[in-house]
């Protein structure tokens, strides 16, 4: 089964699995696991019994914090990540839609003031329908979370 | 206990509880019946105008020196270390290590809620670009209650640029603290924004979308009228929709007898000058409200107590 091997092929370190495909790249650039200097490995429009096609992200010896996999929450909700050591699942992080999401994103709006000013963003995260809204803290604009992510 | 404004920035009508609001409203009534020269007595206070907006400085100003205050400030940022290239993070500090409060006015949104988080001293967001303008929701609020006596389940129409109007977005938001019931009567490329009608969903506050401003006017308490711009359209457009967006005196003939016309001014031809004689016009009293309104807001913000 392809799910077990890709775990077991990486000693330590995150496997974000059960990406929906399409997802894999924003996430990648999400927490820029590319500057990390770590091996990383993605898989994109694997196949999937449960999603049809799905795509995964394995970096090795680093450990996605709590605060991230909530980040992560945002783009791919029902994705699973297990962080391994020596080549086991030591936890297993459940994802929950963060309260606020600060300095990872820049304000859509080209007239806010944050871009001018020595802060870093700050959006206010409300789940609304599918959607997820995203409020900016200083100019108050209430995005959907795609345009949001889309501006970085 | 201190009144629970004391010391705090006014920056979004959002941060109001119902009780905050009326405690401003309460105050302002004060004011107007008994003027007080004392309360800001030995108080300095910045007057940061980083874009000009004469009428909303003068009304602060006049709301200051009523009180015993004085003011220093600017009235046009052209002029300031912002051209330098000084943040307002910086001008802020500076400025609010001088005074006892900073009223402010900035193009750029947000910009009163980041000062805010820079300054040691209360800052009052006078306009963000177009996001706030806390002071005109509470002399419209204050306004509200003087004609109709109470803030409780009034029916209030907008008329006219619903989608760009600030003014517009917060005091619809206020008034759903109180149970209100909302005509929206605008162009369709100028109608009350998604997200708005949204917020009132959730509510459970009642609006209505209206093309015509006859059947609304005998429904309302306050029709609440706003300037449709030239400019938001091209000329064909603008011709179709020309006129239909104007309040008439003799459109006002069946209105009640409690009906107010409200505009946060200037006004333009929106409102035709006969309608300044009728009962219903109350957009100049308005205006003279909100130097009470700042004067209330001013008050709490430096006084324990008032
Ligand atoms: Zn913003």
């Amino acid at each position: 089964m392809e799910y077990t091997r890709t775990v077991e092929a990486l000693k330590e370190g995150t496997v974000i699995d059960h990406i929906p495909a399409g997802q894999g790249l924003k996430i990648l650039r999400l927490f820029r696991f590319a500057d990390t200097g770590e091996r990383v490995t993605v898989g994109l429009n694997l196949s999937s019994r449960h999603m049809g096609s799905k795509d995964i992200i394995k970096v090795e010896n680093v450990a996605l914090t709590a605060a991230q996999a909530n980040e992560l929450a945002l783009f791919a909700p029902k994705a699973t990540v297990n962080l391994i050591s020596n080549f086991e699942v030591v936890k297993k992080h459940k994802l929950e839609l963060p309260e606020a999401i600060e300095g990872i994103f820049a304000c859509p709006n080209s007239n806010c003031i944050s871009h001018t000013e020595p802060v870093e963003s700050h959006f206010y995260v409300r789940p609304q329908g599918t959607d997820t809204k995203m409020k900016c803290k200083y100019c108050e604009k209430v995005f959907s979370k795609d345009i949001v992510a889309e501006v970085r | 206990m201190a009144n629970p404004l004391y010391r705090k920035h006014i920056i979004s009508i959002a941060d109001f509880s119902r009780e905050e609001l009326e405690l401003v409203v309460d105050t302002a009534a004060r004011l107007k019946r008994q003027p007080r020269n004392d309360l800001l007595a030995g108080r300095l206070i910045g007057s940061c105008f980083f874009e000009p907006s004469t009428r909303t400085r003068l009304s602060f100003e006049t709301a200051v020196q009523r009180l015993g205050g004085s003011v220093i400030g600017f009235a046009d940022g052209g002029n300031t270390s912002a051209k330098k290239g000084e943040t307002l993070a910086d001008s802020i500090k500076i400025i609010g290590s001088y005074t006892d409060a900073v009223v402010m006015r900035h193009p750029r949104e947000g910009a009163a809620r980041l000062a805010s988080e820079f300054s040691a001293v209360p800052v009052i967001n006078g306009g963000d670009g177009s996001n706030q303008h806390p002071t005109q929701t509470l002399l419209d609020l204050f306004t509200l209650r003087e004609t109709q006596g109470t803030l409780e389940n009034l029916t209030v129409a907008f008329v006219g640029d619903l989608k760009y109007g600030r003014t517009v977005h917060s005091l619809v938001q206020a008034l759903s603290l109180f149970n209100a019931r909302f005509y929206f009567v605008s162009p369709e490329q100028l109608a009350m924004p998604d997200y708005l009608c949204e917020e009132l969903n959730e509510r459970g506050i009642q609006y209505t979308l209206a093309d015509s401003l006859d059947d609304v006017i005998p429904q309302v308490d306050i029709l609440y009228m706003t300037r449709v711009q030239r400019e938001r359209f091209d000329e064909a457009e603008f011709k179709k929709i020309q006129g239909q967006y104007i309040l008439k005196a003799e459109m006002l003939k069946n209105a009640r007898t409690n009906m107010k016309v409200l505009h946060p001014l200037p006004r333009v031809d929106e409102i035709e000058v006969a309608v300044d004689a009728t009962p219903h016009a109350y957009y100049f009293e308005q205006a003279k409200n909100g130097v009470f309104a700042r004067q209330a807001l001013l008050s709490l913000v430096l006084n324990e107590t008032v």
